[in-house]
């Protein structure tokens, strides 16, 4: 009984799980039946969550970028800082492009990587992220303060409130967190150059009383009032910064002022029409690759053959779904690693069958040949998942990020098949055991 | 042999440089007039193949994007429906460090290997060695990856195939995979010895590869099923991964019953 409540359970949680992965297909199915169907008919016009694969780049078509940035020129910053002030401004670049979940990352030490997918224009992309960061001190107009009365009420927003001063992150030495000595308010303080410090004496020497903003790749990060004048190029930003607001500031600034050069060393773009043609032809081959499978061990090993297309079948559901819940990014590689586990994923079961089968031309009963071949077999299963997820996780660590893929969808697979491979074969094949079934032993 | 002779045929991932794969929507033109127009544009070190149905693989030194837009832009001129489909360019600092890293990875499997056999076969201290255990697998490991590397030089130079990062992909899975097989043997000759079973180390070992012949077929011909569907349906990009992995399983299985097993005897033997 113990075993048929596990079954009952199994197979409800793989319907779950086959709505989970396929929802659009379930929908598609209960909308058909719907004109048969009173019942379904009366129900609410529900849909299933639907949680997306997420695709690579190299199946929705897109372009991955390397820069490397020259941190020689960073000065005495620190080149961690240095390479996220970078990284901030690329991000804030590539969010102009309003690409779905771009990815720039920090790589190594001084690396930076880009992902932008279904981008059609790479060109336009690159010279924009290309170009070192800009920062530019503007100062107000007659209509600065009409302009930005209006905007913050939502209109007038085309309208530019403030005028360039000349003043950019070439003159900008550095910035730096520094803490008020009285209040230990967190403040950002400027150095700027010789040149910079007379244009600034100016600039402030006009505005003593008026806004001065601070743009960076024209976005305003700070507006700041002129307390008064300041000749020796030396400024203090202050406000209502947390620590963490302010670093990130100086960090900013810094990077507009720094311009720590980047330059591209590596590019590949994947035409949107070849990632769509490779997904399709990559589905295909997954469906030939688990009919082949399927059909190899049902002809071969019959009986537990079929439970173990079962434990198959379960094992695909359970693969896809964990894509979906982490959420693995499937690359052309990561589906052949998913579609080599396949293959892999029965490879226990041969290993318990063939030993069963030994056990039962042995003259041993049914349920003793099984727990044998189940005990027997598994340290060969153990070793064997060993060193192929041994593989699998060198891979990971050392794998470029195409490459990478691949060593997850297999790692994952081989843990995974551990489990369906094992444990459920044997829970259902236990159920085929007693008299009716030793009388058919040409079954097994 | 064929390895020494040719020598392998990097891919762009190592060495650095560009693809531009492209497609055309028409009759595909012919590989030498989309030479000529490359090098009337003034590219001196071009290498043209065709590839998949309707398409073309350019190869070149590393570009610049503005470069890569010229040579684009000249293309389209040439032929119209001219679509690029893929480009590729990767600085040589880059690829190095790929090659460094991929040479890393590869002995960290092997000794990674070589250890676990050992810790899991510890307990046959007495009448063989582990770490001969250990040394025997690695060699049919050698065997599986070498083989499969020594193929890949002979089509780079008949065909032109390039060795790709996806490359070192398959030589890691191979690695893992193949040695699977030769521990089910060596598990048998493990269980074989300890139940006492007479005989000499070869007479077993013998025994031993033909208890398991039938199962260490099976589970390569299952996982080779999915390989040969990826091969035949999975599209140019994959194809000569999918070769790669079918020759290396292939191969694993061999080795771990014509190579890694009479080792095995024959280290034993010399001590």
């Amino acid at each position: 009984m113990k075993n048929l409540y596990f079954i009952i359970t199994l197979i409800i949680v793989s319907l779950a799980l086959f709505v989970f992965v396929y929802p659009q297909g379930v929908e598609k199915t209960i909308s058909s039946m719907g004109w048969k169907l009173e019942i379904v008919r009366q129900l609410p016009d529900w849909k299933f969550p639907n949680v997306p694969f997420r695709l690579g780049l190299d199946l929705l078509g897109g372009t991955h970028l390397v820069y490397e940035a020259d941190l020689s020129q960073a000065g005495d910053l620190q080149a961690v800082d240095a390479m996220q002030g970078v990284r901030d401004v690329v991000e804030r670049r590539v969010n102009f492009f309003g690409v779905s979940e771009p990815l720039v990352q920090v790589s190594g030490n001084n690396r930076l990587i880009v992902e932008l997918a279904g981008i059609s224009d790479v060109k336009q992309a690159i010279e924009l992220i290309g170009e070192t960061p800009f920062l530019e001190f503007r100062e107000e107009t007659d209509k600065t303060r009409a302009i930005l009365d209006a905007q913050g009420a939502g209109q007038r927003l085309n309208e530019e409130p403030f005028a360039s001063t000349g003043l950019n992150g070439r003159h900008l030495k550095r910035a730096q967190i520094v803490f008020d000595p009285q209040t230990n308010v967190p403040q950002v303080s400027l150095q700027l150059t010789d040149e910079g410090a007379d244009l600034f004496a100016e600039i402030t020497r006009k505005n003593i009383g008026k806004l001065v903003a601070i743009y960076l790749d024209g976005v305003p990060i700070s507006i700041p009032v002129v307390q008064n004048e300041i000749p020796d190029g030396k400024a203090v930003i202050t406000g209502n910064f947390t620590p963490q607001e302010a670093r990130l500031l100086a960090i900013r600034l810094n990077s507009g002022a720094l311009p720590v050069p980047i330059h591209l060393v590596s590019q590949q773009t994947v035409g949107a029409s070849l990632g769509k043609e490779s997904l399709e032809k990559s589905l295909t081959a997954g469906l030939y690759g688990l009919l082949a499978v399927s059909l190899f061990m049902i002809l071969f090993y019959r009986l537990p053959g079929v439970v173990s297309v079962f434990a198959l079948a379960i094992y695909v559901l359970l693969v896809l779904a964990i894509y979906k819940v982490i959420p693995v990014t499937l690359t052309l590689a990561g589906i052949a690693g998913f579609i080599l586990s396949l293959g892999m994923a029965v490879d226990a079961n041969v290993l318990i069958f063939a030993r069963m089968r030994e056990e039962i031309k042995a003259g041993k009963m049914l349920k003793q040949s099984m727990e044998e071949g189940f005990k027997r077999a598994w340290l060969s299963v153990r070793d064997s998942h060993t060193t192929t997820l041994i593989g699998a996780l060198v891979l990971y660590i050392f794998a470029t990020s195409i490459v990478k893929g691949f060593a997850l969808t297999l790692g994952i697979g081989v843990l995974t098949s551990l489990l369906t491979a094992t444990v459920i074969t044997r829970k259902i094949l236990i159920l085929f055991t007693g008299r009716w079934f030793e009388s058919k032993r040409w079954l097994f | 042999m064929a390895l020494f002779v040719f020598g392998l045929n990097l891919g762009v991932d190592f060495l650095g440089g560009s693809v531009i794969e492209v497609g055309f929507s028409g009759n595909r033109p012919a590989l030498n007039d989309i030479r000529d127009i490359l090098t009337g544009a003034g590219l001196a070190d071009v290498v043209v193949n065709y590839t998949g149905d309707g398409g073309a693989l350019i190869r070149t030194g590393e570009l610049s994007e503005n470069e890569h837009q010229n040579i684009l832009a000249v293309l389209k001129n040439g032929f119209s429906g001219l679509e690029e489909k893929r480009f590729d360019s990767i600085g040589p600092v880059i690829g190095n460090e790929l090659k460094n890293k991929s040479i890393t990875a590869i002995l960290l499997v092997l000794s990674a290997v070589i250890i676990y056999i050992a810790l899991v076969f510890r307990k046959l201290s007495k009448t063989l060695s582990p770490w001969v255990m250990g040394f025997a697998a690695i060699l049919a490991l050698l065997h599986d990856v070498v083989v499969p590397l020594g193929v890949f030089a002979v089509l780079g130079n008949v065909y032109g195939v390039e060795i790709s990062a996806v490359f070192v992909a398959a030589a890691l899975t191979i690695l893992g995979y193949s040695v699977a097989d030769t521990v089910v043997v060596f598990d048998r000759i493990r269980e074989n010895i300890i139940r006492g079973l007479g005989g000499s180390l070869s007479e077993i070992a013998h025994k031993s590869v033909l208890q398991t012949l039938t199962r260490s077929l099976n589970t390569t011909f299952t996982t080779l099923l999915p390989l040969f569907a990826i091969y035949f349906f999975g599209g140019e990009s994959i194809r000569y991964f999918a070769l790669a992995l079918i020759m290396g399983i292939f191969l694993g299985a061999y080795s771990s019953i014509f190579i890694a097993s009479p080792l095995l005897v024959w280290l034993s033997r010399k001590k």
